[in-house]
């Protein structure tokens, strides 16, 4: 069976790649557009450590079939810092130590910025919920609460400015 | 993996076509069948994504009720301000469907006829007397929801057939639903139990219609007529919610296992339908 042809928008730039037959988004990303950045933990939806933004929806690339991308905009971590200046979630990640292994990092990034776009004050219950589908071995969750809350804080403030 | 073609047709007719192939499978958010793929479980020749597809995308306002297309995610729904409020029940059940990014993809039809007795948006759909619209080599056809699935993993869906929509029937004034579940965490796990309720009063707070679905209590979602009549000409006294716990307790044939023995899926089914009763015949009131 032959590869399909894709061709998509990654962050904001145009791509093409081949996909082979099966293949997921997760895949596709890590093994033919060279962005290693989402992670694979489980491969089943679980983890969420291959969180991406697919048409402004936040969703696991590894539930993702890679042809299912054609025409359309997908947005991963190695977008996430724009011209060189860390996204406020980044930056309150490293701030308040949210991340050990890191392993999990992308996807929670990914995941965060989802939510403080869709809701830019969120509660702490509301980020914990938002955030379910994403698992940490290492940190507890607490310092990645209090590094979104923050980022969150921090980015309504530039709105303000 | 290697024998595996993907098509995206954009018509239903194309899709009808498409999967009359040997061994071909719909598509709509994944969340079960790539899962499913992965572990070597389906073995599908042919994935046909429905997601292209116009009429089987989006929700839509239509003789008083709602058309809800098969491909529309979990997260579609929660956004969905008027079917939210008409149907806070049938939105509850899919949005408790795994975490945020299950949701971005995840669908009703897909929960469906995965056909997991344990599907969260199904007692919800059965409740509200859901209606999908089924189309096939054979042309269309209608189908109560409670038809589909026949048994774990099993539907009612001929070779070829697929879930194009569903829809939800007009709201009277003074009507609403709710589901529960319980599971053993607060977030991402599977139902032990679920009760949806249904309910329809007059101008004096009574029941005049009622229907109530559980789930995970038997191999398919089970729609319990006894339990909706155990409700009607009542206000939900505690004689009302007893008759419809024994009602409910009695259409259980659960299965033991490390989620819950049967006997406790029994017990549990029949509060969780009192619980959700009550907090549909609440919502009605102010509806
Ligand atoms: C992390 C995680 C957590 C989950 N948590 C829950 C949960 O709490 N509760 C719950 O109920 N489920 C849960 N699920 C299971 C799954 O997300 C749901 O069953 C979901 O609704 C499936 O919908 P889908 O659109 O992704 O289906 P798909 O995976 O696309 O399809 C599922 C099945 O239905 C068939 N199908 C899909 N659409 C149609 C159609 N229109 N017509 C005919 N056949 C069709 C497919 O061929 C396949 O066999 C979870 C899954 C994951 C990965
Ligand atoms: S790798 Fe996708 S959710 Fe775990
Ligand atoms: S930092 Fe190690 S898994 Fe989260």
């Amino acid at each position: 069976m032959s590869k399909t042809h894709v061709t998509t928008t990654i962050n904001g730039d145009a791509v093409e790649f081949l996909a082979e037959p099966g293949a997921t988004l997760l895949d596709a990303l890590r093994d033919e557009v060279g962005l290693t950045g989402s992670k694979e933990g489980c491969g089943s939806g679980d983890c969420g450590a291959c969180s991406v933004i697919l048409d402004g929806r936040l969703v696991c690339s590894c539930l993702v079939l890679a042809p299912e991308v054609e025409g359309r905009r997908v947005e991963t971590i190695e977008g996430l810092a724009k011209d060189g200046h860390l996204h406020a979630v980044q930056q309150k990640f490293l701030e308040h130590a949210a991340l050990q292994c890191g392993f999990c990092t992308p996807g929670l990034l990914m995941a965060s910025k989802a939510l403080l776009d869709a809701n830019p004050d969120p509660t702490e219950t509301e980020a914990r919920y938002w955030l379910a589908g994403n698992l940490c071995r290492c940190t507890g969750y607490d310092k990645i609460i209090k590094a979104v809350l923050d980022a969150a804080a921090e980015l309504r403030q530039e709105r303000v400015a | 993996m290697s024998q595996l073609n993907y098509i995206a047709p954009t018509t239903a007719d194309e899709a009808v076509k498409a999967l009359a192939a040997a061994g071909a499978r719909p598509l709509a958010g994944g969340t079960d069948l790539l899962v499913q793929l992965r572990a070597g479980r389906a073995k599908p020749s042919v994935i046909v994504d429905l997601k292209r597809i116009d009429a089987a995308r989006g929700i839509r306002s239509e003789g008083g009720g709602f058309v809800i297309g098969a491909a529309t995610s979990g997260a579609e729904l929660s956004e969905h301000a008027a079917l939210v409020k008409a149907w806070p029940g049938v939105v509850e059940g899919a949005n408790l469907i795994g975490s945020t990014q299950v949701q971005g993809r995840a669908t009703m039809a897909g929960n469906l006829c995965n056909g997991s007795p344990a599907a969260d948006s199904v007692p919800g759909l059965i409740a509200a007397r859901a209606v999908c619209v089924v189309v096939g080599p054979n042309g269309r056809r209608e189908a109560p929801v409670e038809q589909i699935p026949t048994g774990p993993g099993q539907t009612s869906l001929a070779q070829g057939e697929f879930v194009l929509e569903m829809r939800l029937p007009p709201r009277p004034a003074r009507s609403s639903d709710a589901y529960l579940r319980l599971i053993p965490r607060t977030e991402m796990d599977i139902a032990v139990a679920g009760a949806a309720v249904n309910l329809v009063l007059d101008a004096a707070g009574v029941v005049t219609e009622a229907h109530v679905a559980i789930g995970a209590v038997a191999p398919t979602a089970l729609l319990v007529a006894e339990a909706g009549a155990a409700l009607v000409g009542t206000k939900l006294d505690d004689a009302a919610l007893a008759k419809l716990d024994a009602a409910v307790r009695a259409a259980c044939r659960p299965i033991s296992d490390k989620r819950g023995t049967a006997a406790y899926r029994t017990k549990i089914a029949g509060v969780l339908a009192r619980r959700a009763a009550q907090i549909a015949y609440d919502r009605a009131g102010k509806a």
